[in-house]
């Protein structure tokens, strides 16, 4: 589903370069955690997937099953069926979270030749899926995670996600900040969309999430490159060991 | 060698001169020849505004003035506020049109057509018509409100003793590529009296309007104005309004295109605790030029007043805004606030600003603020990872932005209305 093949990214303003030499493959059906240390290139490769400026793409390639990543505008990556939830959910002032939805429902749905769902179709559908998410009439009504908490943006994520149905999924540290029981809700969330056709990556320090999220498959993103790839128990390994161990063996 | 005051001068006396010249006052009874001539008597004292005045440093005034009317062609408007059952009165390039309007009884208010009032020799308007206007050329004069004084023909003078059944609202058609609208509408509110007042419509090609508003003690005015889409219309609007006690008066307008655009909003509170509310949404692209330019007097004690305008500019347009709040010594606890912010979609479009305090009070509380900036690309890239497009996003960002604006009409379903149309003139235009 999704194809990463040897990725090099750098800054567009600076030298830098970000990834060097990425190649991860995402099939359906199946969820793919991503750890790694601070900075080492994990929000990075989700931005350049969902396609937001300021990166300059200098080799490899990113494909949704088949169809060129790199070439498509962000909302034309979404309508392909990417979904990325933030890492830092971006406010919105002014924009109501309700219309904010219903004009991406309906844009994705037109860039697909779908009809756009009706209004009453899609207060049923929302309120539904914002009700499993513990999400209020408030916070639906208000702008766009405009003073939502640290964790309600994260469920507003999900529930974003939740309403788009992407297929493939990609959640930046989507546990960090939330409390115990908000967690359960988020994988809950995550879990009902899982499906044979649905691909996950999951990006995400701690082994805690993994616990709810069962993963399928656990890399390790060091310095911009995959330096090991292994099952759910490479997560325990990260939680207890810590990553010098796993770093050094992977310069080695 | 002439000082370049006296050269200021100079080309004033001539400006005025060539502007008046061959125009004799209309026609009418007493009350309103001598409402005229007053008038006239200020145009060709003050003269009339130069491109080099202070006042007009951000806006040129020259095709507002010139003797020719620049032509423009005439556009059809877009209407506003259908679901709002009010008396709808129909000017067409500034000539009320009877057949085309509603019968003005059915606000439940005394409403007279200028047309009409001005062949009466004695007329309650004239308290009023002429009397804010001229009250308002100091300490800047603002003459092109005089010369409308002097040579409107036509207009709504309306009267209310108690709350309006049902709004009044101004229909303006154009239909001639030289159409030079001059309108002067009177209102006065009598103590507890409530009035509502819209506005929509292009004028004229060249268009000049006055709206004088007394609002006595406890009385309330709304004002709600669409002015645009047409591209064409060089405008030039004055309201004029005097606050007694406990009145409220908020006026809102909302602007879409337009050649040259200015409006004057000229307040006096006189008397305690009274309210003051203006407030502008404009959008504008290539060859538009929009400027408010509001002037607040507080006089009385424990008013408040406030002023929120917001631009969206893109290819090359310009905004502009000037606004000043002026405390009287004597206004003690006056609660005065300003903001104007743009919003610019490209390098070429720009804003100007001159936001003025001049107080005289020591207990009072004033802020302002003046603002620029651009769409957050951050915001941009949000909504465009979610699935909609560009174009969208950006309008969806721009009618956040007017927004705050918007929040300042009173009645949701007006506020809704003009959102609508900022929203369909958006995404038509996609600025
Ligand atoms: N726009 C940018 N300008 C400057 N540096 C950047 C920019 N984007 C990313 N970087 C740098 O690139 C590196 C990778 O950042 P990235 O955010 O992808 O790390 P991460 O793996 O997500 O880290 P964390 O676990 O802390 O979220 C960091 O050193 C970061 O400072
Ligand atoms: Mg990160």
């Amino acid at each position: 589903m999704l194809e990463i093949k040897d990725l090099h990214v750098k800054l567009e303003e600076e030298d830098k370069a970000i990834l060097k030499g990425l190649t991860l493959t995402v099939e359906p059906g199946r969820v793919h955690a991503i750890m790694g240390p601070n900075g080492s290139g994990k929000s990075t490769l989700s931005y350049v997937l969902a396609g937001r400026e300021g990166y300059e793409v200098t080799g490899g390639s990113a494909t949704l099953d088949g169809a060129d990543l790199l070439d498509m505008e962000p909302e034309e990556r979404a309508a392909a069926g990417l979904f990325l939830a933030f890492q830092y959910p971006v406010e919105i002032p002014g924009v109501g979270n309700m219309t904010f939805l219903r004009t991406a429902v309906n844009a994705q749905r037109r860039a697909r030749g779908e009809e756009e769902m009706s209004s009453t179709e899609f207060l049923k559908l929302i309120r539904e899926k914002a009700k499993s998410l513990a999400i209020d009439a408030d916070m639906l009504k208000r702008p766009v995670n405009t003073g939502f908490s640290g964790g309600e943006k994260k469920r507003n994520e999900i529930l974003q996600m939740a309403m788009l149905e992407p297929k493939m999924c990609i959640l930046d540290e989507t546990d960090s900040g939330l409390d115990v029981d908000a967690m359960k809700l988020v994988a809950e969330g995550v879990n009902a969309l899982r499906d044979a056709g649905r691909g996950f990556l999951v990006i995400t320090h701690y082994q805690r999430l993994l616990d709810h999220i069962k993963p399928d498959v656990v890399h390790i993103l060091s310095d911009g490159r995959i330096i090991k790839t292994g099952g759910p128990e490479l997560a325990l390994e990260v939680e207890t060991e810590g990553y010098t161990d796993i770093v050094a063996e992977g310069a080695a | 060698m002439a000082t370049r005051t006296e050269q200021i001068a100079a080309a004033r006396g001539a400006a005025t001169a060539a502007r008046l010249a061959g125009q004799g006052l209309p026609a009418g009874g007493a009350w309103i020849t001598a409402a005229r001539r007053a008038a006239l008597g200020r145009v060709q004292a003050l003269g009339l505004p130069d491109r080099r005045d202070e006042y007009w440093k951000y806006t040129d005034p020259t095709p507002l003035i010139a003797p020719e009317v620049p032509s423009a062609e005439a556009e059809a408007g877009d209407t506003l506020f259908a679901a709002h059952d009010a008396v709808k009165l129909v000017f067409v390039d500034g000539r009320f049109d009877s057949e085309a309007s509603d019968d003005p009884a059915l606000a439940g208010l005394e409403i007279d057509l200028l047309g009409d009032a001005a062949t009466r020799d004695i007329h309650w308007a004239r308290e009023v018509y002429g009397v804010l206007e001229a009250r308002g050329q100091s300490p800047v004069p603002r003459t092109l409100a005089a010369l409308n004084t002097a040579m409107a023909r036509d207009g709504v003078l309306i009267r209310a003793t108690g709350k309006a059944d049902r709004p009044v609202s101004l229909i303006h058609r154009h239909t001639q590529p030289a159409s030079d609208a001059v309108l002067h509408h009177c209102v006065k509110l009598e103590p507890g009296a409530e009035v509502t007042l819209l506005e929509q419509g292009p004028a004229g090609a060249r268009v000049n309007t006055v709206l004088e508003v007394d609002v006595a003690d406890g009385a309330r005015f709304h004002h709600v104005r669409a002015q645009g889409p047409e591209q064409g219309r060089r405008i030039v609007t004055h309201v004029f309004a005097r606050l007694g006690e406990g009145s409220v008066f908020k006026s809102f307008t909302a602007t879409v295109n337009g050649r040259l655009t200015r409006n004057e909003c000229v307040l006096e509170l006189l008397g305690r605790d009274g309210v003051a509310h203006v407030a502008g949404a404009a959008v504008g692209g290539a060859d538009v030029h929009q400027d408010d330019t509001v002037f607040i007097t507080h006089a009385g004690e424990a008013c408040e007043s406030r002023q929120v305008y917001k631009k969206v500019l893109r290819g090359g347009a310009r905004g502009v805004f000037q606004g000043k709040i002026l405390v009287h010594r004597e206004a003690q606890l006056t609660d005065g606030y300003q903001i104007s912010q743009s919003l610019l979609l490209d390098e070429d479009s720009q804003f100007l600003a001159k936001p003025e305090l001049e107080i005289y009070a020591d207990d009072v509380k004033c802020s302002h603020g003046s603002t620029s900036g651009a769409i957050d690309p951050v915001a941009l890239f949000y909504l465009r990872s979610r699935g909609v497009p560009e174009a969208e996003a950006q309008a969806l960002l721009v009618l956040a932005f007017l927004a705050e604006a918007l929040a300042e009409v009173e009645d949701d379903r007006l506020a809704e209305d003009l959102r609508d149309w900022f929203d369909a003139r958006l995404s038509q235009e996609r600025v």
